[in-house]
């Protein structure tokens, strides 16, 4: 059968059931599965381009990175990628307190970790209070923990983990790779420890060897029978051994792939899918979850302060065209600042869409009018700000030159300032830019309140607004319908007041040769590896 | 003899320590600090900067910059580098087990190198048919013109992904050797080529060699024991050069074949802005470049008692 890297996914419903609405996109359905049983055994060879350093799934942020360490530990819960709702994984059963401060956890008994230790309410207690003290290097992890109050052992299999603040967000957070749970005595280690020799955890494969910027080879955990209620196959993995190769260069990448010396490959590009297209490789495609790619205007720039300004550059930026250009296929022009893959996205898209008219009339309006050069100007300044992006990804800089040629048709004039990843955590701190490009995976859609709430990090540099109450609130609740309703409203202000300018979803895209099966995304859009088999 | 020794050692020394120094001061001059790099990774993830200025605090980024070259420079004195930055490894033991990577690499490349290379100069300059020697000649200057990017890549296409001869990862076993010394080998070959074989005509006009010539030896005798003894050293003298290429060479054929080396080391050092994996690395290059070029100097007077004696002058 003809591959289908992308499903086109069903059109968003108003709020039937859960927070998620249109999550049904992920294009990760077996394109292989007329094949038969599935068979135990074997290895599953997969190139990845880089390596953090680090095999600490509480410590590591990188995609390349998550496919390998996310196989080494189990969550509390787990999240369905179709729903967006919370499952049982390592507890059977949670509960959470009204004001979304106090979350119990009632552990499946029997799980033990690769050092032999049990799982106990106490190892929840000692994974959370050593994360706050991980460092700077577990940023995903500390922040899901901000605000810790502490873990309370009410008995061997019952932990109730409390947060000073509503923090609605930590039940998904409960979900990801980064609060997967260690074993006690690997809590005790140092985080540099942690880094270079792993760390005991319960999940289906272990660590079997870790050579820096070479590989990171797993092998199944025997006895293993605690998986993810999501899971289709219980107890042990079928794979014996998973190899991730680190191949830096893309083409070699590609070649291993199409020539079978890898069985999969991370970080496919526009450029080399019709090789492995040709080659009868299934390309894996879903869109991640969390802020979409965005052009982040810095709203203390007096040039920002005007709304309609900012609303000229969201009308002025042809996201259909972006997308089709420079991503892989089938990727989505943004429709909200979230993905819609994120539970509680509403899909604002005719608030997004291209209208140059309109673009100029507002800029018309704010007094801007065209110079000789086709430049606007006001008051013998020019209409021109700079963009800071850092090379993290390929698509960067094309992605936005077509932004500046699209600002250009309109009298905007765009200036493009690369600078390095070390530099872009400093600057953002400082405040001292006009606007930066980038975007932030996440599932759950308290992403808006650690990115926009003044009382947060505020990214963006907002004023403090009715936006903030919002946010506020719906960390406040875990009632699905009642936090989407906030969700959506935090949404519409942002895309109304053009805060930011959305441009693009990120889409992961996967490589995987013909006779490897089930191989699928989670709710992050990061794989789980327990019901892959090669046959 | 003992001067000549004395004096090279010494500017050997000098030249580590200019080295050192040099990198301190542009590392110290970028914007941005490894200890962001980290945090950062790419997104706009918020980091908080309290926690961040503990960690620079730790690494002691937060002291006066002479204060942190002469720290740096009072441990790397005794050989270490401090942790990396990034992993929070030992910056000797990442270079420990990156040398004998690239070491294997380098000496395969090196030694295909002098041979096709230096087997080229000979049959070039030993062959009657003039077609043939310009053939010949006209292979090394295509050989220094080729990125080495570029026939790395092409090598692995044809070799690994459309022959499945070899495998394309430098990890390999031997076999995973061959692709990237082959391609490491090709811009040293071409130099060795184009320097012995300009050496090998001159010497062959020499007097001695018509001399030789005269006296009855043969005319493969005169060209391999006679001249080619005295040609090779214009390029013993290149090969502090050559060396240097490589090493520079094995950034890139380290990335283009997956080979967990110093050069892959070096580039991903620098991406992060990893201060002491980079000092690290550079001290370590200008150390095998002093080595290199210490050994060519030593071996010289060996060769051409003249210039020892010049220097005991």
């Amino acid at each position: 059968m003809t591959p289908t890297p992308q499903r086109r996914p069903a059109l968003a419903v108003p709020a039937l059931t859960a927070l998620a609405l249109a999550l049904g996109a992920c294009g990760s359905g077996d394109g292989g599965a007329a094949s038969g049983a599935p068979v135990a055994g074997g290895t599953l060879t997969f190139a990845v381009g880089s390596d953090a350093g680090c095999v600490d799934p509480q410590q590591v942020g990188s995609n390349d990175t998550i496919y390998s360490t996310r196989q080494l530990v189990d969550s509390l819960t787990d999240q369905d990628p179709a729903t967006g709702k919370i499952v049982p994984w390592l507890a059977t059963s949670f509960e959470v307190n009204k004001a979304a401060t106090e979350f119990t956890f009632h552990l499946r008994p029997g799980v033990t970790f690769s050092d032999g230790s049990p799982l106990t309410a106490q190892v929840v207690k000692d994974n959370f209070d050593a994360v706050p003290k991980l460092g700077a290097r577990a940023v995903l992890s500390t922040q899901y923990l901000a605000g810790y109050a502490g873990t309370d052992v009410v008995d061997e299999h019952t932990a109730r983990v409390r947060f000073k603040q509503p923090n609605a967000q930590f039940l998904q957070a409960s979900s990801t790779f980064s609060l997967g749970l260690v074993s006690s005595a690997s809590t005790r280690r140092t985080p540099e420890q942690r880094c270079t020799q792993g760390v005991a955890g319960s999940g289906p494969f272990t660590l079997a060897s870790y050579v820096p910027n070479q590989a990171i080879t797993l092998a199944k955990r025997k006895g293993y029978g605690w998986g993810s209620s999501l899971w289709k196959k219980t107890g042990e993995a079928y794979l014996d051994r998973l190899v991730f190769k680190i191949v830096p260069e893309s083409g070699v990448r590609t070649g291993s792939l199409q020539s079978g010396q890898v069985d999969a490959i991370g970080s496919v590009g526009r450029a080399d899918e019709a090789a492995l297209k040709g080659a009868g490789v299934r390309l894996l495609s879903r869109a991640n979850p969390g802020l979409v790619f965005n052009v982040g205007l810095n709203n203390s720039r007096p040039l920002f302060r005007d709304p309609n300004v900012r609303r000229a550059i969201l009308a002025a930026i042809d996201r259909r065209q972006i997308a089709d250009t420079v991503f892989p296929t089938g990727t989505r022009p943004a429709t909200s600042v979230l993905a819609h893959t994120t539970p509680g996205y509403a899909d604002l898209g005719t608030l997004l869409a291209a209208d140059r008219a309109r673009a100029a009339a507002l800029l018309d309006g704010a007094g801007w009018k065209p110079g000789p050069d086709g430049i606007r100007a006001k008051d013998g300044a020019k209409l021109s700000f700079a963009v800071s992006w850092a090379p993290v990804a390929a698509t960067n800089q094309p992605a936005l030159e077509l932004v500046q040629q699209q600002l250009k048709a309109v009298g905007v004039q765009v200036e493009l300032k690369q600078i390095q990843v070390a530099q872009l955590t400093r600057l953002q701190q400082s405040g001292d830019y006009d606007a930066l490009f980038g975007n932030l995976t996440r599932a759950d859609p308290d992403i808006l309140r650690g990115t926009f709430s003044t009382k947060g990090a505020n990214t963006y540099k907002l004023a403090p607004s009715a936006l903030d109450g919002l946010l506020d609130r719906q960390a406040a609740t875990l009632d699905a319908d009642e936090r989407a309703g906030y969700v959506k409203q935090a949404q519409e202000t942002l895309v109304r007041d053009a805060y930011v300018a959305p441009v693009v979803e990120l889409q992961t895209e996967l490589g995987v040769a013909k006779k490897v099966h089930d191989l699928d995304f989670e709710a992050s859009s990061r794989v789980q590896l327990h019901d892959t088999w090669i046959g | 003899m003992r001067r000549y020794v004395i004096r090279r050692v010494a500017q050997a020394v000098g030249v580590l320590w200019a080295a050192y120094t040099v990198v301190f001061l542009v590392l110290d001059y970028l914007p941005g600090d490894p200890v962001a790099a980290m945090a950062g990774q790419g997104d706009q993830t918020a980091v908080d900067p309290a926690q961040l200025d503990r960690l620079r605090a730790r690494y002691g980024f937060d002291k006066p910059v002479l204060v942190q070259y002469l720290d740096y420079l009072g441990r790397a004195v005794r050989g270490d580098f401090g942790d990396s930055v990034a992993t929070g490894r030992p910056v000797t033991g990442m270079l420990a087990a990156a040398v004998p990577q690239t070491l294997q690499v380098t000496v395969a490349g090196m030694a295909l190198a002098v041979l096709f290379g230096g087997g080229l100069a000979v049959l070039a300059t030993y062959t009657r048919r003039r077609w043939l020697r310009s053939l010949l000649l006209s292979l090394p200057p295509l050989g220094v013109s080729v990125p080495v990017f570029w026939t790395g890549l092409l090598l692995v296409e044809l070799f690994s992904f459309r022959l499945h001869v070899f495998p394309a990862f430098g990890d390999d076993g031997p076999r995973g050797l061959v692709l990237p010394a082959v391609a490491l080998a090709i811009l040293p070959g071409a130099m060795i080529a184009q320097v012995l074989a300009k050496s090998l005509l001159d010497t062959l006009d020499e007097p001695y060699a018509q001399t030789a010539r005269a006296k009855g030896a043969g005319r493969a005798r005169v060209h391999l024991r006679h001249a080619l003894r005295n040609a090779a050293l214009p390029a013993l003298t290149v090969a502090g050069v050559l060396v240097g290429q490589l090493m520079a060479n094995s950034v890139v054929i380290e990335t283009v074949f997956s080979r967990n080396g110093v050069g892959r080391l070096t580039a991903s050092a620098v991406t992060a802005q990893d201060i002491p994996v980079v000092q690290g690395v550079v001290v370590f290059a200008a150390l095998v470049f002093v080595l290199v070029n210490l050994a060519v100097d030593l071996v010289y007077p060996l060769l051409d008692p003249r210039i020892a004696g010049a220097a005991a002058r």
